[in-house]
């Protein structure tokens, strides 16, 4: 009878344990779809983000997340009174949801910006365009990471 | 010392717009990578890249860690006139590299 009192307290002990370890999760390293929008409303605020004009170049699949091509063009006649601004691109999964803040003006010509980025794992990448005219607009894209960057450090 | 190499178009004509192109030696160590021991190796990225065309800014821009191991960044410019572009990276632990190029406008 105490045997199985006791057994009983055990099982009961460990289902607990297993609840605590599973309520706490493993520190999160990387941003989340939360964070890249939180990230977003930063820089927007209360501004409408309208789908469209910004073209977002990046290879639907990369081997290698270490140096991923990307180039962001915005449809804009680049004059004085009407050109692009700003050109913010954002992540979803990478450590920061921050990639890059390009800022150019009417003597661009052309809005059209490339880099070479990390990227984590695969993910959601979104760029927004501010213009001239306090509006921005917005492309995103899916990429498929199959080697992810920043995995040296497990190899080392 | 870093490298940094600029590539523009041999001649342009004014009013054309032109592509600059920019690659600078830089490890870009984004700060979320540990270390042979398990510590973090400390974040030393460029922060900022600036673009000027006879003195005036023409194109910025505000690098993170997502930016990738020996920068190359490319955007467009007008030609106005002929003149010298100056270009400058600037990051953590006092990074600081300067290059120019000039440019003929015919």
């Amino acid at each position: 009878m105490d045997t199985l009192h006791r057994t009983d307290v055990t099982r009961r002990g460990f289902l607990a344990g297993v609840a605590l370890v599973t309520l706490i999760p493993a520190a999160p390293a990387s941003a989340t779809p939360d964070e890249l929008a939180a990230a977003i409303k930063e820089l927007v605020g209360s501004a409408k983000l309208n789908p469209g004009r910004v073209t977002l170049d990046i290879p639907p699949l990369v081997e290698n997340g270490n140096t991923v091509p990307m180039k962001v063009s915005v449809e804009s006649p680049m004059t004085a009174k009407d050109h692009v601004k700003a050109i913010h691109v954002f992540n979803e999964r990478n450590p920061q949801p921050y990639v890059m803040n390009a800022y150019l003006g009417p003597r661009a010509g052309r809005a059209s910006v490339s880099a070479h980025i990390k990227l984590r794992e695969s993910q959601k990448l979104v760029a927004i365009a501010e213009l001239s005219d306090g509006s921005f607009w917005t492309a995103s894209a899916n990429v498929i990471v199959t080697v992810a960057a920043c995995v040296e450090d497990l190899v080392q | 010392m870093s490298n940094a190499l600029i590539r523009l178009p041999k001649s342009v004509k004014r009013g054309e717009v032109f592509e600059v192109k920019t690659l600078i030696q830089h490890p870009m160590e984004t700060g979320f990578r540990a270390g042979a021991n398990g510590t973090m190796i400390p974040r030393d990225i460029i922060e900022e890249f600036l673009c000027t065309y006879n003195g005036v800014e023409v194109f910025r821009l505000k690098m993170s860690s997502a930016i990738a191991a020996n920068p190359f960044v490319s955007f467009f410019t007008t030609a106005t006139e002929t003149g010298v572009l100056f270009f400058r990276w600037t990051g953590d632990n006092g990074f600081k590299m300067e290059e120019t190029a000039s440019i003929t406008v015919a």
